[in-house]
């Protein structure tokens, strides 16, 4: 498989391939990183959004 | 029967869509909904509640990022359930082959056909990309779940 590097795109065999997650209340989050003799030449993150904004404060408040 | 007082959920829903005026607002030449834009800002930057507009000021740069970020997908109309207005984009905000080496942990979503105007300051995990794709995932579109709830 090719891979997009800061050194043109190059055979992922010749890769080093890392990869991470997180999880928390706020997001999911994983990453995949490429390494070419110690030198990070690829990262790519997907987060997924789990915490919204509420606008709690719209009430009526005529008491 | 019994009267309940509250805010109606359909003014609620209204709200997202601009129905409503109670103050001075800008003229609509057309009922199309606004454009909204995804800017992303560095882990430095100072954004919050207070923010009122989209600036340049504290903003990633880098390798195929653009000043102002990306155009939101917005394929969804605010609903309503329940007592709940809610609004989502209807699809991933996706920076495509970005070089972003300086840390960043927010994005703000904001109204690029009205002035720029903010709307919303979203934050996650510190984050750098190297010749890669940033992509940042809605929640489900549904009440208390969704990017923008008015409960």
């Amino acid at each position: 498989m090719l891979v997009t590097t800061t050194k043109g795109e190059m055979d992922d065999s010749l890769l080093e391939k890392k990869e991470g997650s997180l999880d928390n209340d706020n997001e999911t989050t994983t990453w995949v990183e490429y390494w070419l003799e110690g030198e990070l030449v690829h990262r790519s993150v997907h987060v997924l959004l789990k915490k919204n904004i509420v606008a709690e404060g719209i009430q009526a408040m005529l008491a | 029967m019994a009267n309940t007082q509250a805010m109606c959920t359909s003014f609620k829903g209204q709200l997202l869509t601009a129905t409503h005026n109670f103050g001075t607002a800008p003229t609509r030449g057309t009922t199309a909904a606004d454009t909204f834009k995804a800017a992303l800002y560095l882990a430095s930057a100072t954004l919050n509640a207070s923010t009122t507009a989209y600036s340049a000021t504290g903003e990633v740069s880098g390798t195929g990022y653009t000043a102002g970020g990306i155009t939101v997908t917005n394929g969804t109309a605010p609903a309503t359930s329940g007592t709940t207005a809610y609004w989502t984009p209807s699809a991933s905000l996706v920076y495509t082959s970005v070089t972003l080496s300086t840390a960043f942990d927010t994005v703000l979503i904001y109204n690029s056909t009205q002035s720029n105007a903010a709307v919303g300051v979203f934050t996650f995990g510190s984050q750098t990309v190297t010749a890669g794709t940033f992509t940042l995932t809605m929640p489900s579109n549904a009440a208390g779940t969704a990017l923008l709830n008015l409960a």
